[in-house]
């Protein structure tokens, strides 16, 4: 038997790693591997920030106010005279913290949703699904403006308000997912063994939508980045005085005839990093799953 | 086909009654007393009682709803909390500017995200199909609101040509209105994309080659208008939560438009307006969305029967 295994594996050829075929695809992508690069490299400066930003991020210099970019302010400073480059840094902490946290509650909630809706169907996929229509007649950030107007300003509420706004469409997204992966045979298998709904709901069909879970995760991010960058732009997010990337540009907005940078920048941050996300999600996608385009 | 128009509106009236529903409950969700958020902290308790009968909340719940209801089909949306002025005057005065401005939008995005579309398909691959698709890209990726800005810091401040906002002027709709558009444009240009290089796959495309046309009267008469209707739809679909950016541009640009009123009743907590317009831009949406779905399934054959 031992031998006849191992002649098999010289004829046959090896089968390859499912990763290591998707990391082979991915690596063509070049855009899709700059941006993964970026996000890597923003996030890692972004954990270190506090030990690595050349100036306190709150510490008033009234000296320097509203100075354009230099060799020792690289991005100029703010109306109190603040490093706008460490700001932004730091402040990176704060934003893509509230992107993510939201995603992946919106990300989790949406799932758990649209795999049920999509695995018992009835009036549980009924209910699940004229809710998230109901949801979707909110569009765009409407919906994440109607829950901050329920609940009030803040940050904690801005991440409630954009994991609300991200429910819907995971929701209807898993659902299609799972209604495709049902009717796959190995499912059918499972349940012709007597595998119970529990097992094949989460052992068999969820792995199957995870593709596109993914994909959609990191499409979201970009979305809630700019989702919570526009609350907080209209006065429903952060506290002012806190360095978030959305806030920032809003009080940069009052000096904006005589120190355009202090808008220019965290917009550029902003910008690009979410560019970074989508362009990632995109090349996720035509990896992943060349099916959806 | 009738069958077809009136199943799609029948849809639509439960949709349209649980929206309703849920913008009704938007005030009973608010944690705390609303009455008291509205009257502020130092109110006595007789002018929070007193704003809370003129938001209605010391009725029963049912009365509530039966007179919010009732409201609705008499387009009497109830009066201000702050300064008292009733709903529909409030609103009325801002419906122009936005119409403008979405009106407006519509047209840089369809005309520029059709033409981007279009050459990037023609040119697929080239240095052309790059560039459309890094402005599409760039057009879903960018914050609007900091796109105003920009647009105001070059062309009003920097070289003076445009105002930096109010709406005294024609003039002052061009940058807002191309700031509102910038999305919508990057998403039609990536789907026209799509939607020609299909089209141009197909049989009729070829044998229209073979016959030796013209390569303009290739793309313009069999490849383009076959994905028109797939364009259109799009357009449509688009279009309807279009004015929901405006919360966003009139706040950059200073409009005096329903967007702008959503975003300064939400700070005022002047709830009955808050009220009034989410639910004038979501049956906007719901809408728009249906009669895009009707037109379509009126063109498109193909669909009518499912």
């Amino acid at each position: 038997m031992a031998d006849l295994n191992h002649a098999a594996q010289e004829v046959l050829p090896k089968p390859k790693s499912k990763i290591k075929e998707f990391i082979r695809k991915f690596l063509k992508r070049k855009t899709a591997v700059i941006s993964a690069g970026f996000i890597v490299l923003l996030v890692i400066a972004a954990i270190l920030s506090p030990y690595i930003v050349p100036y306190n991020p709150d510490m008033a210099d009234y000296n320097m106010l509203l100075q354009g970019p230099s060799a020792s302010h690289w991005w100029g400073t703010d109306e109190f005279g603040r490093d706008v480059f460490s700001r932004l840094l730091v402040g990176a902490r704060l934003s893509l913290s509230v992107a993510l946290l939201s995603v992946i509650i919106g990300t989790a909630v949406g799932t758990v949703l649209g795999l049920f809706a999509g695995y018992y169907g009835g009036w549980l996929e009924a209910l699940v699904m004229r809710g998230c229509d109901i949801l979707f007649s909110f569009p765009d950030i409407l919906l994440a403006i109607a829950v901050v107007a329920i609940i009030g300003p803040g940050v904690i509420n801005v991440v409630i308000a954009v994991a609300v706004f991200t429910v819907p469409s995971f929701a209807r997204i898993m659902r299609s997912a799972t209604l495709t992966v049902k009717e796959s045979l190995y499912v059918e298998v499972a349940r012709s063994l007597g595998c119970k709904n529990n097992r094949i709901l989460w052992i068999h069909i969820f792995p199957g939508t995870i593709q596109s879970m993914i994909v959609n995760f990191t499409m979201r991010i970009g979305t809630a980045i700019l989702a919570a960058a526009s609350l907080s732009f209209l006065g429903f997010g952060a506290n002012v005085t806190e360095p978030d990337w959305g806030a920032m540009l809003s009080q940069g907005r009052n000096y904006l005839n005589t120190a355009p940078h202090i808008v220019l920048f965290p917009g550029i941050l902003i910008f690009v990093t979410v560019l970074a996300f989508n362009l990632l999600g995109d090349g996720l996608r035509d990896t992943l799953d060349p099916k959806i385009k | 086909m009738g069958r077809y128009v009136l199943k799609r509106l029948l849809n639509a009236i439960p949709l349209l009654f649980a929206i309703s529903f849920l913008v009704f409950m938007f005030i009973h969700l608010i944690p705390g007393d609303p009455a008291r958020l509205v009257a502020g902290i130092d109110a006595t308790k007789e002018e929070v009682d007193l704003i809370r009968e003129q938001l209605g909340l010391n009725k029963p719940l049912l009365v509530q709803y039966l007179d919010y209801m009732k409201g609705l089909l008499t387009f009497d949306l109830g009066d201000s909390v702050k300064g008292g002025m009733s709903v529909a005057d409030m609103i009325a005065p801002r419906f122009k500017p936005t119409i403008i401005l979405t009106i407006l939008s519509i047209f840089w995005a369809t005309l520029f995200g059709i033409i981007i579309g279009i050459v990037s398909a023609v040119k697929r691959g080239k240095i052309l199909d790059y560039f459309g698709m890094v402005i599409a890209i760039s057009g879903i990726s960018i914050p609007s609101f900091w796109l105003g800005l920009l647009l105001i810091q070059v062309f009003s401040v920097n070289l003076g040509w445009l105002p930096t906002g109010g709406v005294s002027t024609w003039q002052s709709y061009i940058l807002p209105s191309i700031t509102m558009g910038a999305g919508v444009m990057a998403i039609l240009a990536r789907f026209t994309r799509s939607s020609m290089l299909e089209t141009m796959r197909e049989d009729y495309v070829r044998t229209a080659r073979a016959k030796g046309l013209g390569e303009m009267l290739v793309i313009g008469r069999h490849a383009f208008k076959n994905s028109l209707i797939q364009v259109v739809t799009v357009t449509g679909l688009q279009i309807g939560g279009l004015l929901t950016g405006s919360v966003l541009v009139e706040t950059v640009f200073s409009i005096p438009g329903l967007g702008r009123l959503l975003v300064d009743s939400i700070n005022y907590r002047d709830y009955k307006v808050v009220q009034a317009l989410l639910l004038f831009f979501a049956f906007e949406y719901v809408i728009v969305n249906l009669v895009v779905d009707v037109l379509y399934g009126v063109l498109n054959p193909k669909i009518r029967y499912n």
